[in-house]
């Protein structure tokens, strides 16, 4: 590698290069200024989570770098601004919890910054190497953050938890992987994608996809590989389990849209019958366990493995449309996950702190119409009722799936969307009809915004949706 | 070659005899030395066949640390070490079918170009010769230059590790005394004399 590709090399890797030297310089500060310095270092980690975006969005081109191990292409562009959004957001979100419970410590938003720097290394990641990498990094942050409430017996379970069947999958993806290697010859995705083209697919390559598909469907909580989902979003304090639901799952559905449509392109049937499978029994286990949930936290668990489902259907499909479709469903659930988690934060009682039950939210309508009035609309919007924006999210999917003749796919998804309805519908009930008990304390100004813009955006969507529909497309197309 | 053989000999007769040692010495702390002797003459052998970074690694990073660790490890930890070792000879044969297994293994990957002389010299880069590029230099252009990225990330992971342990173990404790240098130093008779005048019987 010469000084001159080096150099253009780093022009691409900027925002990555922002977010990894900001990690260290904050940890820096966060270690001279003492514990006391947290509220500062969170300030400062937005500050160099919405520079990193600034420059990726104004100054970052497009190209391969590092010898073809990251690249910088429009649908990585798209996928990282919405991981950026969704971890500043879930950093504004934490930092009331934070301040009551016992998680203020400036470690935090350094983690969540390398977390956020992992997750973009894998949406640009193009060989197998740099997607193990980045995945790791990733993950290894999000295990520590999950446990970052260390004094408390669930979160640390919930840390241990996430981190043996996390270590678990990263061994499935490497062995799969390594098979992979040793079939093609090659690492790179496009090297791969040019072998698998001119040779006969071996028996030990499928092998190899298996492991690599169920890896990353753990990482993802796609059904069979979610059984760690509900678990761990219960035990982790709320804030960082908004932080799990949200930007994590952009992260590893980009990965896993990049390696099936740039790697496997010539074996399309193979991977898209496992695809199939696991959007199927996302889907249905995702409507029917969440109906017996009592405690919000695990109901968003199952609710979000519902809706990887739905978006894997656009994957299934490997069409333009699909990715499109994969790329809307992904923003438009963020920023519904985000608004919801807002809300769950916002759940707070006078003494007995924060609580989650949904019972808790009986009578929301009388005491708090503005909170009530957005997480309906938000609900509804989950449930996938137009014309709201998660109506259009679904809407897009299930055309591809349609386009792509794969009919009973897109039919057993409509069915699982309407009983998946009922749950979300239940907790409308609840907040409007059932009699109000002890009222929840005022939420604080930052908790009002998010889900205040969150509501608003799913609201509005029909109006909006015009530029970022295309916008999605646009990223799609960097495949095709 | 001579004198290349001789030593070759003498290193590898040394290497695998201390290796022995490590296994059959009585005292612990004895096979943590025997080990050192072990990678003094691997390093021995490295610097044979022209692998010269490698051999100073190995000194450097085995006998200065790892082997250090181990003597710790040895001195802190109280083990029984006889009892340990003392179901050794009834596990000897599964040993050495397992020892069997490698050395096969080994003649298989060492003598393969002798069974199928086609896959002689498609391994995945030629050496080139010590005068025209040195391990040194060979080793850096991989780390730092061909896979700088890789390396990066991975120096990243190792600093999420770290931070990881500290913050979920390090606890700030109140009650540890710690030295205080500067107090000590202004400590005077004026504030740590204190002159009581003691009435008879009454004591202090």
């Amino acid at each position: 590698m010469t000084a001159e590709l080096l150099l253009q090399s780093i022009q691409l890797s900027m925002p990555e290069i922002i977010l990894a030297v900001g990690a260290m310089a904050l940890l820096m500060v966060g270690v001279f200024s003492g514990e006391r310095s947290t509220s500062m270092v969170t300030g400062l980690a937005v500050g160099v989570l919405i520079i990193a975006g600034l420059w990726l969005l104004l100054v970052t081109g497009t190209g391969s770098a590092f010898g073809g191990a990251f690249l910088a292409d429009p649908f990585a562009k798209f996928m990282k601004v919405l991981i950026l959004i969704g971890s500043i957001t879930a950093m504004v979100m934490s930092v009331g919890q934070a301040r009551e419970e016992r998680i203020n410590r400036f470690e935090f938003p350094v983690l969540i910054v390398l977390a956020t720097l992992g997750m973009m290394l894998m949406v640009s990641a193009n060989s197998m190497i740099a997607l193990y990498l980045a995945l790791e990094l990733q993950s290894l942050a999000l295990y520590v953050v999950a446990a970052i409430n260390r004094d408390s017996v669930r979160s640390t379970e919930a840390g241990l938890k996430y981190f043996v069947l996390g270590a678990l999958s990263s061994g499935m993806l490497l062995y799969g992987a390594s098979l992979i290697y040793g079939f093609t010859g090659h690492t790179g995705f496009q090297e791969i994608a040019a072998v698998l083209a001119a040779d006969e697919r071996s028996l030990g390559l499928v092998f190899g996809l298996v492991f690599v598909l169920a890896g990353l469907a753990f990482k993802i909580s796609a059904v069979p590989f979610h059984m760690w989902t509900p678990d761990v979003y219960e035990g982790a304090p709320t804030a960082v389990t908004a932080f799990f639901a949200a930007a994590p799952k952009v992260a590893a559905m980009a990965m896993l849209t990049r390696i099936v449509i740039e790697a496997f392109e010539p074996i399309t049937p193979d991977w898209q019958q496992i695809i199939v499978f696991v959007s199927i029994a996302s889907m249905i286990l995702g409507a029917f366990a969440a109906i017996g949930q009592r405690n919000i936290k695990r109901l968003m668990a199952y609710s979000s493995i519902g809706h990887m489902g739905y978006a894997l259907v656009g994957l299934a499909a490997g069409t333009q449309a699909g990715v499109s479709g994969v790329a809307l469903y992904m923003l438009i659930y963020m920023v519904m996950t985000l608004g919801t988690f807002a809300c769950i934060l916002a759940m707070r009682k006078k003494e007995e702190g924060n609580v989650e039950e949904i019972d808790d939210l009986a009578g929301l309508a009388s005491t708090h119409p503005f909170m009530a009035m957005m997480l309906t609309i938000l609900m509804f919007s989950l449930a996938g009722i137009p014309p709201l924006a998660g109506f259009f999210a679904k809407y897009f999917v299930f055309v591809a799936a349609i386009e792509a003749e794969l009919y009973a796919l897109a039919v057993i998804g409509v069915l699982a969307s309407c009983v998946g309805a009922y749950y979300y519908l239940r907790i409308i009930k609840i907040m409007w009809f059932d009699e109000a008990t002890e009222s929840f304390v005022p939420a604080s100004g930052e908790l009002k915004l998010v889900y205040g813009i969150a509501g608003i955006f799913t609201l509005g969507y029909l109006f909006i949706g015009g530029p970022i529909g295309a916008a999605a497309q646009a990223a799609a197309a960097s495949f095709f | 070659m001579g004198l290349q053989a001789v030593f070759f000999y003498l290193f590898a007769f040394v290497a695998v005899a201390s290796a022995f040692m490590v296994i059959s010495a009585r005292n612990p702390v004895h096979s943590v030395l025997f080990l050192i002797l072990t990678f003094f003459n691997s390093a021995g052998l490295f610097l044979l066949t022209g692998a010269e970074f490698l051999a100073m690694i190995l000194l450097v990073v085995y006998v200065g640390a790892v082997a250090v660790l181990f003597l710790f490890v040895v001195m802190m930890l109280d083990v029984d070490f006889t009892q340990l070792r003392s179901g050794v000879l009834e596990y000897a044969p599964i040993g050495a079918l397992v020892g069997l297994i490698l050395a096969a293994e080994l003649i298989i990957v060492l003598g393969g170009a002798t069974f199928a002389p086609e896959i002689a010299g498609s391994g995945a880069m030629a050496i080139p010769p010590l005068t025209e590029r040195q391990n040194t230099q060979a080793l850096g252009d991989v780390l730092y230059t061909d896979f700088i990225y890789f390396f990066q990330i991975a120096g990243l992971i190792l600093l999420v590790a770290m931070i990881g342990a500290i913050v979920l173990t390090l606890r700030q404790r109140d009650n540890v005394k710690r030295q205080d240098i500067a107090a000590q130093v202004a400590r005077g008779p004026a504030n740590s004399i204190e002159v009581v005048k003691v009435k008879p019987g009454q004591g202090v």
